[in-house]
């Protein structure tokens, strides 16, 4: 065998420049896909980790049909007090969430004293939902990150808002909600902070302490509309989730069974009283990372065919114009199965080559990426740091996907010359 | 016991729509170690006789034996491995293999063919060397060796797996005279050296006196015997 590659080896440098050529392809194609995959995947770490750092957590737990009708807000639907405790005492013995937030989502009329708007208000607990979304400070754009996130009479405001209603971080302003039974209440405010908006659910709410939230809604229990989840390693997302909707489907609490709803609770689609919803269930941005990953899968499939032809075609010409010396090696008595050995490893060799090359071209400048600290703006977030990285895995996946189609591609032309008559090889012109 | 016997051995073409008879039923003997040469124009049926002696073409009449083995009836991975173990070849354009040295180009039937040892190939390779008077020449390339030398290197190479019959179509087609003849006794000095038998092909009339044994081709039959040529049914 060593041998043979030995010869196959010589072969491809007697043909030097049309080996550099195609080698050079297949460099460039392992270069484009893995930097594309490197790029992109940091693109979609980044933009996921705004969106479950900074507004959802990695995941939600919902009273069933909450999702379906969020639009609304519907009080009626959310957590009773047992229920809340149950889910809780859940996710205290999980050990891979790291944090959770129970919030109140109020559908309100925010006014300044001279206008009125509408407004949707996130009551949460400072520390709980700091822990749950550690990026939520960084979004305040006016008023003080430092302390806690907010005292109770505090309210955090859009940017988008406090831009329309004229109002600054100081200001004084009114919150006014109806409750489930219809009841209406109001309660005065002062702006602690101005948040930037962010594209997706949540990304122009506003935040009020929990307490607030239960007095404007003159709550005598501590219900919750969700609880916001944060994961110790959010790659284990689906499974935490099913393991999450497992353990809430067993659960069968006090309370859960009133106004109307059934009284056991289950995960989603286990036709019980809870759901648990991935940040991919609740933002369109789950859309966009698809369409990335379909993008690769384009990528990844144009490269494969660039290896194909490219080897395929050096291949083809590499029998043809060798077809006496095939004649010849036949006729001394080679092995039909050592002339196929010998095309499959120069075509082996070709893919090995270029992927080498192109691996380690592309590890070098993923590396020279992050070192120059590329930046990037988002929506309203500026400056936010392109850290492209790639998985071993996704290295030999490609690697190994280049070096496959390589040998099949010299397939057809390494069997072409083992079965050549020996005779018409010899007396090729 | 001859070493190949041939009986009203026929091959016959199809080009197009027309037959083409370029064996016509000839029948020879050639005994063991000898000194065998096939002269005849071209188009006279020499290649055709030599290829389907090496196995490298299948008759369409008669019967051949090579070795005892009647040689029509091998599958193209038994005629490989027959000409692997039995036969070697000297082609008129030499045929070596252009990215391997002159050491290398001998070495190659034993490693892709025979399987042989390193050691066993290195002993057999500089024997051969020294043999056909290329020692010094190992390391250089076809391209940097003359016609003659590269013929010499084609003869090394179709002894190297201790062939007991080698097989030449034209080997001095391609050189001139003096070489020619140079060529022709480093064959016959390899026959009484290792016992090999040479078949060999011209149409060079001043080469064909060199052979101990001719057959005289014309038209696909051999019609000249020679008074010290073996036919058959000459």
């Amino acid at each position: 065998m060593l041998n043979i590659l030995k010869i196959a080896l010589r072969n491809l440098a007697r043909f030097g420049r049309r080996t550099l050529l195609t080698s050079s392809l297949i460099t460039l194609g392992i270069v484009g896909v893995l930097l594309f995959v490197a790029v992109s995947g940091s693109f979609k770490s980044i933009m996921i980790g705004q969106f479950t750092d900074a507004l959802l957590g990695h995941l939600q737990v919902h009273r069933k049909g909450y999702v379906a009708s969020i639009d609304t807000l519907p009080l009626n639907l959310n957590m009773p007090p047992a229920m809340v405790e149950k889910v809780e005492q859940v996710l205290k013995r999980m050990d891979s969430v790291e944090a959770w937030s129970a919030r109140i989502k109020i559908g309100a009329m925010f006014s300044n004293f001279t206008e009125t708007t509408s407004i949707r208000i996130n009551g949460v607990d400072p520390e709980k939902e700091a822990a749950t979304t550690p990026l939520l400070p960084g979004r305040i754009v006016e008023g003080s990150k430092q302390g806690p996130l907010l005292k109770p009479g505090e309210i955090l405001i859009p940017t988008l808002l406090a831009r329309g209603m004229k109002v600054k971080v100081g200001d004084t302003v009114v919150l006014v909600a109806t409750n489930r039974d219809g009841s209406v209440n109001g309660k005065t405010f002062v702006v602690r902070g101005i948040l930037e908006s962010a594209s997706g659910p949540s990304g122009k709410d506003g935040y009020i302490h929990l307490n607030d939230a239960r007095e404007l809604l003159r709550m005598k229990e501590p219900e919750a509309s969700e609880i916001a989840i944060r994961l110790r390693n959010p790659a284990l997302l689906d499974k935490v989730s099913a393991q999450l909707s497992q353990e809430l489907s067993g659960l069968a609490g006090p309370g859960a069974g009133q106004n109307g709803q059934p009284g056991a609770m289950a995960s989603k689609g286990g036709g019980g009283a809870l759901e648990v919803h991935t940040w991919a269930d609740l933002s369109p941005f789950a859309s966009i990372v698809r369409m990335i990953d379909l993008l690769a899968v384009f990528i990844k499939i144009m490269m494969v065919s660039i290896v194909l032809i490219s080897v395929m075609n050096v291949m083809v010409m590499a029998v043809y114009e060798r077809i006496r010396e095939i004649g010849t090696i036949s006729a001394i008595g080679t092995p039909p199965r050592r002339i196929l050995a010998l095309f499959l490893t120069e075509g082996l060799l070709l893919g090995l080559g270029g992927t080498a090359l192109g691996t380690l071209i592309s590890l070098a400048v993923i590396y020279a990426l992050n070192i120059w600290k590329v930046t990037f703006n988002f929506g309203m977030q500026q400056g936010i740091v392109l850290s492209p990285a790639v998985s071993a895995r996704d290295v030999v996946t490609i690697a190994a996907m280049v070096v496959v189609m390589a040998l099949l591609a010299s397939l057809q032309p390494a069997w072409k010359a083992s079965r050549m008559d020996p005779v018409t090889a010899l007396g090729h012109v | 016991m001859a070493l190949i016997k041939a009986e009203r051995l026929a091959k016959t073409y199809r080009t197009g729509e027309v037959d083409v008879l370029a064996v016509r039923g000839v029948d020879f003997a050639i005994e063991a170690k000898s000194f065998v040469v096939f002269v005849g124009p071209s188009g006279s049926g020499k290649s055709t006789l030599l290829n389907m002696i090496g196995c490298l073409d299948h008759p369409t009449g008669g019967k051949l034996s090579v070795f005892d083995t009647d040689v029509s009836t091998l599958d193209r991975r038994a005629a490989a491995e027959f000409r692997g173990k039995h036969i070697g070849f000297v082609f008129q354009d030499f045929n070596l293999i252009p990215v391997l040295t002159v050491y290398e180009n001998i070495e190659y039937p034993l490693i892709m063919v025979q399987d042989w040892p390193e050691e066993k190939r290195r002993k057999q390779v500089t024997r051969l060397l020294e043999a056909v008077g290329m020692s010094g020449q190992a390391d250089k390339r076809p391209d940097q060796i003359s016609g003659g030398q590269k013929q010499r290197v084609a003869v090394a190479r179709a002894l190297a797996t201790n062939a007991q019959l080698v097989l030449a179509d034209e080997p001095t087609a391609n050189l001139d005279h003096d070489t020619a003849y140079r060529i022709i006794e480093l064959m016959k000095k390899m026959r009484d050296e290792f016992g090999t038998t040479f078949v060999f092909s011209t149409h060079d009339p001043k080469i064909m006196g060199e052979a101990e044994v001719i057959f005289a081709l014309e038209d696909g039959r051999i019609h000249q015997p020679s008074s010290i040529g073996v036919p058959v049914h000459a």
